[in-house]
């Protein structure tokens, strides 16, 4: 189906719930009213990074005012773990303290002030063991969650040593906090017989059933888990609910009363995990173009104290440092490290935003080595349509589009003129320089875990041809239900006011998959049409025989449903069918074609295809304090046919800009022990209104349906934006390279904040001093 | 002392009078809203004044109008919001349903994804569309500053601030309805004859004129003053810390006061962040980016610069710049008034030159003087609603060509806010050059002994502050043609 068919998909129709956004009546788990015997429940954490825990002596919590019931790992009468993978993630640590801020124990208290109070009158004594704190400390004392992997290709060696240029170079890169506006909420109520439901802002309702179910030795047909929808996501929410839901779960059902834990903002980001933060090695070989010829490449992530989904995400980031660029001779090493801090998790691109953040590092290195516009080299690396199109993981880029957006992008933004332009501009002013940068983005659509790829719905059809749809999508405010709903709609041929979704629970569609890998309306969107189009399948034969016609003169269209020469409401003939035991619901369910992954040997399919993007960033710094603006940024993304343009583009705009935020503002600082400095938006700067740029020119790509056969050809858009954003970290970095001699590489670490940028400037003029000095010896 | 039998609090809610009583004065308006009244449209997203999702707008009479400003309702607690009215995202909607113009601007211009934030935003919006008609951009953003949003990226936010006058004004809340006389006679019948006191521990005193609150604070020395509660309220919803009896400042006629006389403006120590720095830009305008980069509009709705500068935390803003101004602290203990230079108020890291029951009444700040330089910068990570890493001030006068006098003052470099004596003594007596000026940057490192916290080095909040100095030097320098600021080229695209 072409985009022109579509009537009601396509459609830039607002998010089905922004009138209750704007009046406050949309519902979030923190506002669902309980029952006045609710109890509230807050968490007992460590204060030090690694240690044992000597005493614990809780009774000055059980002893606090309003304390109803203080509970720790012994109480928990399963399994004491919230861990997706590895198991290895405690709900309440037992005597080992692996991070600051693991919890230790749970309070159940009458108010959410008293449960708060008491978990801090912990009395803890601690024996202190060494702790390991960062990358680097982890590397060098080979402490992994995961054995290292080695993804090779090709002769790099060989490669490198032959390479007529070579440069070794290295990047850290810091993680990033989600910040979802709605911090970590759960909500356990007992039901009867010993059932229990669960309101958890998760993306993830069944791994928090299993988990709550685990812990307390249940079936998970004992547990239900329902989410409308959670203020944020951003992948803050697939792994890391099920702590929070499980010892709300735990308290519930010790006490038999509703049980609240919201978590505050301070404890929200001691507890919860991050964005891995990296460390980059790489030694690449190329020729006078800027061709690569060779490359060693070291990640080492930061994983914290387990594995949580540190596995994965690593995947994603050795699959995602090819970008849009064919690594022929390759060597690629990837560390996950283990140490003393919060596990890191998913987080919007879920590694790949790292990958590319390494490729794109050597590649600029390689152009201010070369003195050439990095531009240049990147479209001397791209992948070739029909030739140098294998990645490194062995699979095909069949809908290689990159060339086609970076043309259309680089003569739109005017790029060439506006580069000449920055460097009269810089050449005339020592204290304000400007940079800019051209960045692509090639993103692989799928979970690399091939079992997640598979989605289920539920759609029903009232007799008053209402329609209500459920499926196993959670919504974080990405419209996936919006975008449902508009194919179900479009199914139908009906009003989207006809159609309506129904809050995610696992007792409607089970085992499902996160809502993650950008890939909600990609598995949604298919489940929900398939049942749509099981019950249309009846309605034509129903219609067809009732009225003997050919099933094909039987169309379904504007509201109305046309039966050969006759026309009905479509609540008429429902009803009709109805009276004729015409069964009016459906399940319908979705697995991904074509994909397969070997997490051992690292190759595969793991993609179904790819979405792409470009964008040009030009920022103005101060040299003098290391403060920079955005000026200017045009993007041109691919959405392949929109499912609806309006949401598409909030996601674009609104992942740039986490993804600028993640590269400038966003640092998440620790001290030497451990202890997390920036937990609240005081000190942890998440971009505001001011850091959107005056100048904008965000566009989708028009006229490029998915090749693949994705829902009505469009494309998944969740992750790819944000990494549009590498586009802000080099043109800062272009920027700083002004400050310095032709040929400098400034060694700009991530995030790009004023001290980060001017020690980059320094790093230059200190190379810059050792070369004069080294040329005036030689002169001597 | 006066005494209110009941200790009630009232408030206009929707055009009734909402009243409150048995309550812990430090009961914040969010949670009587979410957890009293039910309307959990006002969001909680970090406690702490910094998110936004929490605000809703307070209207008093200011004269013959009401004055609307957006305020953090999780950090401001219940018994301040006695006598004036509240306004909730719920409050917004017509009789008939319809969304105000505000709401239906969001609506339309896809403002929305998550939705946890826009409660917030439509209510920072709601109090610019009551405040002016019609806002260009950087308005908006300015309106903005206070509210966080991760989804959308801002834009089509801006585009609604935009779009929200283009519809006919609302039967409710139109600029003009939330004037009405009824609206007025509502606050007006809710003004006491008395002072406010309520009897729940900790115990509340709102005192209405300075000789009460000498009188009270003499009294109970070991009471808690409470201003904008944009500092203090942080120690209840995020310290957990259990509070003295509170004495609130904020209706005290007399800290209203804002007047120039005798050469000196006189800043009244209630008077809010915003209208302060009304008064100080309109003296001073090289402060406006000072102004706008202080907290944000709620922030600055609520705060005073009296707490700003009685708090003296070694970050805060205002202090540098009144520090080179050479501002002086009006302070008051029963009936003795003394005077004292701002420099002199900071004796160490959270202590000050206060006696027991003394208070301040007013930040007097000289006017301006003509020929003097003066600047005062900020660095931080984000631009808008920030804490320094370093901030600086600088005020020269020449004489011929040479330095005559030079104050020079840092916050983020110490303890506490401080000038830069042997700074200043490299500079004094020298020719205004580059120079002299990049001779005297290395006293900078014997002035300031820095810390390195999260958000900056000590390394590099001694580099930034010799760079302010060198930045202070090219902008007023006529021989720079280059800019020097980055507010010189924002919004200039090649």
């Amino acid at each position: 189906m072409t985009q022109s068919t579509l009537t009601i998909a396509g459609q830039p129709v607002a998010h089905e719930s922004a009138h209750l956004h704007v009046s406050g009546e949309a519902v979030y788990a923190d506002d669902i009213p309980l029952p006045a015997d609710a109890l509230h429940a807050a968490l007992g954490m460590s204060t030090i990074a690694h240690g044992r825990v000597r005493v614990l002596d809780l009774e000055p919590v059980r002893a606090a005012a309003g304390v109803v019931d203080v509970v720790t790992a012994a109480d928990v009468p399963g399994e004491n773990n919230f861990g997706p993978v590895l198991h290895d993630d405690p709900i309440f640590t037992d005597a080992q303290v692996q991070f600051a801020g693991q919890s230790l124990f749970g309070v159940a208290a009458v108010s959410y002030e008293e449960a708060r109070r008491a978990a801090r009158l912990a009395r803890v004594e601690y024996e202190e063991l060494p702790a390991i704190l960062d990358v680097r400390q982890a590397l060098a004392a080979g402490s992994f969650v995961l054995p290292t992997q080695v993804l090779r290709r090709g002769d790099p060696q060989a490669a490198l040593a032959q390479a007529p240029h070579r440069l070794r170079g290295s990047l850290t890169i810091g993680g990033q906090e989600h910040f979802y506006l709605e911090g970590h909420v759960a909500v356990a109520i007992p039901q009867e017989d010993g059932t229990l439901l669960i309101h958890s802002s998760t993306q993830h309702p069944t791994e928090v059933q299993h988990a709550v179910a685990h812990a307390l030795r249940m079936p998970f047909h004992r547990v239900t888990v329902q989410c409308r929808r959670m203020g944020g996501g951003f992948g803050g929410k697939e792994s890391q609910p099920a702590q929070f839901a499980c010892a709300a779960a735990l308290l519930a059902h010790r006490t038999g009363r509703p049980v609240k834990l919201r978590l505050d903002r301070d404890a929200d980001m001691v507890m919860s995990g991050k964005r891995h933060d990296f460390l980059v090695e790489y030694d690449v070989g190329f020729d006078g173009q800027g061709r690569i010829r060779g490359l060693e490449l070291m990640l080492a992530s930061r994983c914290g104290y387990s594995a949580d989904l540190s596995g994965p995400v690593n995947d994603r980031a050795v699959c995602h440092v090819d970008n849009c660029y064919f690594l022929e001779h390759l060597q690629l090493t990837s560390h996950r490290c283990k140490t003393n801090t919060v596990s890191n998790t998913a987080f919007r691109g879920f590694g790949g935003p790292q990958g590319m953040m390494a490729i794109e590092a050597a590649i600029d290195d390689i152009a201010r080595h070369l003195q050439v516009d990095p531009v240049a080299v990147r479209r001397a690396n791209f992948y070739g349509v029909a030739e140098r199109n294998v990645t490194h993981y062995g699979m095909t880029v069949e809908d290689n589009i990159i060339h086609r957006i970076v043309d259309e992008l680089e003569a739109s933004s005017t790029y060439a003129e506006r580069r000449r332009r920055v460097e009269e501009l810089n050449a005339a002013s020592p204290v304000i320089k400007r940079g800019i940068a051209l960045t692509p983005v090639k993103f692989g659509i799928s979970f690399n875990a091939t079992q997640y790829n598979q989605a289920g719905a539920l759609v029903h059809v009232y007799t008053d041809g209402s329609v209500l749809i459920n499926h196993g999508g959670t919504e974080m405010g990405q419209g996936l239900y919006t975008k449902v709903a508009q194919v179900v709609a479009e199914e139908f041929q009906l009003d989207l006011a006809r159609v309506r979704s129904s809050a995610t629970d696992t007792a409607k569609v089970p085992n499902t998959s996160a809502t993650a890998a950008s890939s909600g309306s990609d598995l949604n969107g298919k489940a929900a049409q398939a049942a749509a189009r099981t019950i249309k399948e009846r309605l034509v034969h129903f219609a067809a025989d009732k009225y003997a016609v050919p099933t094909a003169a039987v169309r379904f269209e504007k509201g109305k449903v046309h039966v050969g020469e006759r026309a009905f409401e479509f609540a008429e003939l429902v009803l009709e069918a109805y009276a004729a035991r015409v069964c009016l619901w459906a399940g319908g369910y979705y697995r991904t074609p074509k994909i397969h992954w070997d997490r051992k040997t690292l190759s595969g399919r793991p993609f179904f295809y790819f979405a792409y993007g470009a964008a040009v960033s030009e920022v103005a710094l101060d040299t003098l304090t290391g403060e920079f603006r955005l000026l200017r940024v045009d993007i041109l993304h691919d959405v392949g046919t929109s499912l609806n343009p309006a949401v598409d583009l909030g996601q674009v705009e609104g992942g740039f800009l986490q993804g600028v935020g993640w590269l400038t503002s966003e640092e998440l600082w620790w001290d030497a022990r451990g202890q997390l400095g920036t937990h609240a938006p005081s000190t942890y700067k998440i971009p505001a209104a001011g850091d959107w740029p005056a100048d904008t020119r965000v566009r989708l790509l028009e006229r490029a349906p998915n090749v693949e056969d994705t829902i009505f050809r469009s494309k998944a858009v969740g992750e790819p934006p944000l990494m549009l954003a590498i586009s802000v970290f080099h043109a800062i970095r272009d920027a700083c390279a002004s400050c310095g001699e032709p040929g400098a590489r400034p060694a700009l670490a991530a995030p790009a904040t004023p001290e980060s940028i001017l020690n980059a400037i320094a790093s230059m003029t200190e190379a810059a001093a050792q070369l004069r000095q080294v040329a005036a010896g030689g002169r001597g | 002392m006066a005494q209110v039998a009941g200790g009630e609090i009232r408030f206009i809610l929707d055009g009734k009078t909402v009243r409150a009583s048995h309550l812990a004065p430090t009961t914040t308006l969010l949670q009587f809203l979410r957890d009293r009244l039910g309307r959990t449209g006002t969001k909680e997203g970090c406690a702490e004044g910094d998110c936004g999702a929490c605000t809703v707008v307070v209207g008093e009479l200011a004269g013959e109008r009401i004055r609307y400003r957006a305020v953090n309702s999780c950090i401001r607690f219940l018994p301040t919001l006695d006598g004036k009215e509240v306004v909730s995202v719920e409050s917004l909607k017509a009789p008939d349903g319809a969304l105000h113009p505000v709401q239906r601007a969001m609506v339309d211009c896809h403002a929305s994804q998550c939705g946890f934030c826009t409660p917030g935003f439509v209510m920072s919006l709601f109090a610019l569309y009551l405040n002016q008609d019609g806002a260009q951009r950087h308005q908006i953003v300015s309106a903005l500053t206070g509210n966080l949003c991760r989804c959308t990226g801002y834009r089509p936010i801006i585009d609604a601030g935009r779009r929200m006058y283009d519809y006919a004004p609302p039967p409710v809340w139109s600029r003009e309805e939330a004037q009405s006389s009824a609206r007025r006679n509502a606050l007006r019948a809710l003004e006491r004859g008395t002072s406010l006191a309520l009897d729940a521990a900790p115990g509340f005193h709102a005192p209405t004129g300075s000789d009460e609150l000498a009188r009270l604070y003499a009294e109970h020395p070991h009471a808690l003053l409470l201003g904008g509660g944009t500092d203090v309220g942080l120690w209840v919803t995020k310290q957990l810390r259990s509070l003295p009896m509170l004495i609130y400042i904020g209706n005290v006629v007399e800290l209203q006061v804002l007047r120039e006389a005798d050469g000196v403006l006189d800043i009244g120590a209630s008077v809010s962040l915003t209208d302060a720095y009304l008064a100080l830009v309109a003296r001073y305008p090289m402060l406006a980016e000072i102004a706008e980069r202080f907290g944000s509009p709620p922030v600055r709705n609520a705060g005073t610069l009296g707490g700003n500068v009685a708090n003296g935390s070694p970050i805060g803003d205002s202090m540098p710049f009144l520090m080179v101004l050479g501002a002086t602290l009006r302070l008051r203990r029963g009936e003795r008034r003394r005077e004292l230079p701002l420099e002199s108020f900071y004796l160490g890291y959270q202590k000050k030159a206060l006696e027991p029951g003394e208070f301040l009444e007013a930040v007097r700040v000289p006017l301006p003087r003509p020929g003097r330089l003066f600047a005062s910068y900020k660095v931080s990570k984000r631009f808008d609603q920030d804490i320094s890493a370093v901030c600086g001030a600088f005020a020269v006068d020449l004489e011929g060509g040479r330095v005559a006098s030079v104050r020079i003052a840092f916050g983020g470099m110490a303890a506490v806010p401080q000038r830069a004596p042997l700074t200043e003594a490299a500079l004094a007596g020298k020719p205004w050059s580059q120079q002299s000026v990049l001779a005297a940057l290395p006293a900078l490192e014997r002035d300031y002994t820095p810390l390195t916290d999260m958000r900056a080095s000590a390394g590099y909040r001694l580099l930034a502050a010799r760079n302010l100095l060198r930045r202070f030097f090219l902008e007023q320098d006529r021989a720079t043609v280059a800019p020097c600021k980055l507010e010189q080229v924002a919004g200039v695209v090649t």
